[in-house]
């Protein structure tokens, strides 16, 4: 019979991951709002006005209206897939957040409780996440094949070969971070990072913004974001992956979208920003956990900021970019990083 | 006991996927059922404490193979004749090989042969394993491991010539 202790320890590591995916599954609410009033602020315009205060209920109108909207199986399509596709392009979004570290120990005050702000700390946290976050890909290229559209099956393979060209920059970009932190766990790496802002990844220079520089970029394409939209590029391709898919299945793929660009914006902040560092030493007690949700929130808005500025690539370019010029400077930036962790 | 339970849970999936991956008609299907069979084996690594391991079966060969596989049999233009017959005219051989492995593999788990000897490593020191690993890659196992390097390369070289000599006999045309 296993004692108190360890059934506290499953308990609260059941009620983390609850809490997780509850906030997962609520984030995209507030994030559709933000982007679509980022657009119209950036196009000059007011962006959702009617529903509530400043368009603030919107969101929840577009959840009813992804709710009673009619759920279309095309007669012609591998209906086995087409059900699963958004499933498996939803579940590696949120098994992912099983490794990502919030902060360290907390004391929760007046229990004398300590709590750990992270789920697992995993030994291999690093190389899981960019395993799990691969996953998602099947979602799109399933969905694309199983809907029998030539619009959704040319999305899909888009989006397997773009994946494949940008994952190998990601994961170079990855190794970078890992050869300065001296380990593939995430709570090393941000411990690596302690002290003061001239401690973080992006400036340990020369190396770091150049390693920056090519995961920003390796990771808007893999989370399908102008101007690396190509999968669903409406100009050329309708929508692309999900032309055919409506109602949750739809709300299914924007959810796995919207997460992994939350995915991408906490890796960001803990391999090149610190994580919950503070930049430079405040004399008052702000919780870490504030400095890493504020870094998260300059990431998200950053990425819609590029959305809405930026002209999408043709595919060529798309290609030419992942292989002649992120490849390369990646090989050339691994060998520059092993020099100066030798000589420095 | 909940150990057991769960590898008994991943070893009947990935049999049971293996299965389906081969009788299933439609390609694309097998390609999925191949995936969930890769899924259930990185399960099976984290069992047997090798979590890098397991971590790098879903990044190599779910992320990255299958990724490509997969490209390669959605462009594939394959009859419905294909489809139909399923074994090629494999299944006497294919069987009798399946029953020949069965036979081996029982004689030298009865007589107790399939047992290795457990590593210097206990098992907090097996769940970091990714230093072991890369230190035996490096110092033991270098060379090996630089011919696969070459070997790797070959391939690609070669790949590399192959749509290079195709894209010549276009332009000639």
């Amino acid at each position: 019979m296993p004692d108190t202790s360890t059934i506290i320890e499953f308990i609260l590591i059941i009620v983390k991951a609850g809490a997780i995916a509850m906030v997962l599954f609520g984030l995209p609410l507030p994030l559709t709002w933000l982007e679509r009033k980022i657009a119209g602020h950036i196009q000059v315009r007011l962006g959702p006005y009617r529903v509530g205060p400043h368009g603030l209920l919107q969101p929840f109108a577009d959840m009813i209206k992804l709710l009673m909207k009619e759920d279309i199986v095309p007669y012609k399509a591998d209906k086995l897939l087409f059900v699963i596709a958004p499933l498996l392009a939803m579940v590696p979004a949120f098994a992912v957040f099983a490794a990502i570290p919030f902060g360290e120990k907390v004391t929760i005050p007046g229990l004398d409780y300590e709590l750990t702000l992270y789920l697992s700390d995993m030994n291999v946290g690093i190389l899981y996440i960019l395993a799990m976050s691969g996953l998602g890909i099947y979602g799109i290229i399933l969905g694309g094949w199983a809907s029998n559209s030539k619009y959704s099956l040319l999305g899909g393979l888009r989006s397997s070969a773009q994946m494949i060209s940008y994952e190998i920059a990601v994961s170079f970009a990855v190794i970078g971070v890992v050869m300065l932190a001296n380990s593939l766990s995430l709570l090393d790496i941000v411990r690596a990072q302690g002290g003061n802002i001239l401690h973080w990844n992006i400036l340990y220079l020369p190396v770091g913004p150049v390693w920056f520089f090519i995961f920003i970029i390796g990771s808007t394409a893999e989370i399908n974001r102008i101007p690396f939209d190509l999968p669903e590029d409406e100009g050329t391709l309708a929508a692309g992956f999900h032309t055919e898919y409506s109602g949750m299945k739809f709300a299914f793929f924007m959810l796995a979208e919207y997460i992994a660009m939350v995915t991408v914006s906490v890796l960001a902040v803990i391999l090149f920003f610190g994580g919950w560092n503070a930049p430079f030493y405040i004399p008052l007690p702000i919780p870490p956990i504030f400095w890493f949700l504020a870094k998260v929130s300059f990431f998200i808005y950053l990425f819609m900021w590029i959305r809405f500025t930026l002209p999408r690539y043709r595919y060529d370019q798309l290609m030419n970019i992942g292989w002649k010029i992120l490849l390369p400077l990646s090989l050339v930036n691994v060998l520059a990083t092993g020099l100066m962790r030798l000589y420095f | 006991m909940i150990e057991q339970f769960f590898f008994y849970m991943f070893a009947i999936a990935a049999v049971v996927s293996a299965v389906l991956v081969i009788s299933v008609r439609n390609p694309v299907h097998s390609a999925f059922y191949l995936i969930v069979c890769f899924l259930q084996v990185a399960a099976i690594y984290i069992l047997l404490r090798s979590p890098f391991l397991a971590a790098v079966q879903l990044f190599i060969y779910v992320g990255a193979i299958m990724v490509l596989f997969l490209f390669a049999v959605l462009v594939l233009d394959i009859g419905r004749e294909q489809f139909r017959e399923r074994f090629h005219g494999q299944t006497v051989p294919a069987l009798a090989a399946v029953a020949g492995l069965f036979v081996v593999m029982g004689i030298l788990v009865v007589s107790g042969k399939i047992t290795a000897p457990l590593g210097p490593f206990d098992e907090p020191a097996l769940m970091k394993n990714t230093e072991v690993i890369g230190k035996s890659l490096y110092t033991s196992y270098i060379f090996p491991f630089e011919v696969v390097s070459i070997l790797l390369l070959i391939a690609l070289i070669g790949a590399v010539v192959l749509v290079m000599s195709g894209q010549g006999k276009e332009n000639k045309g």
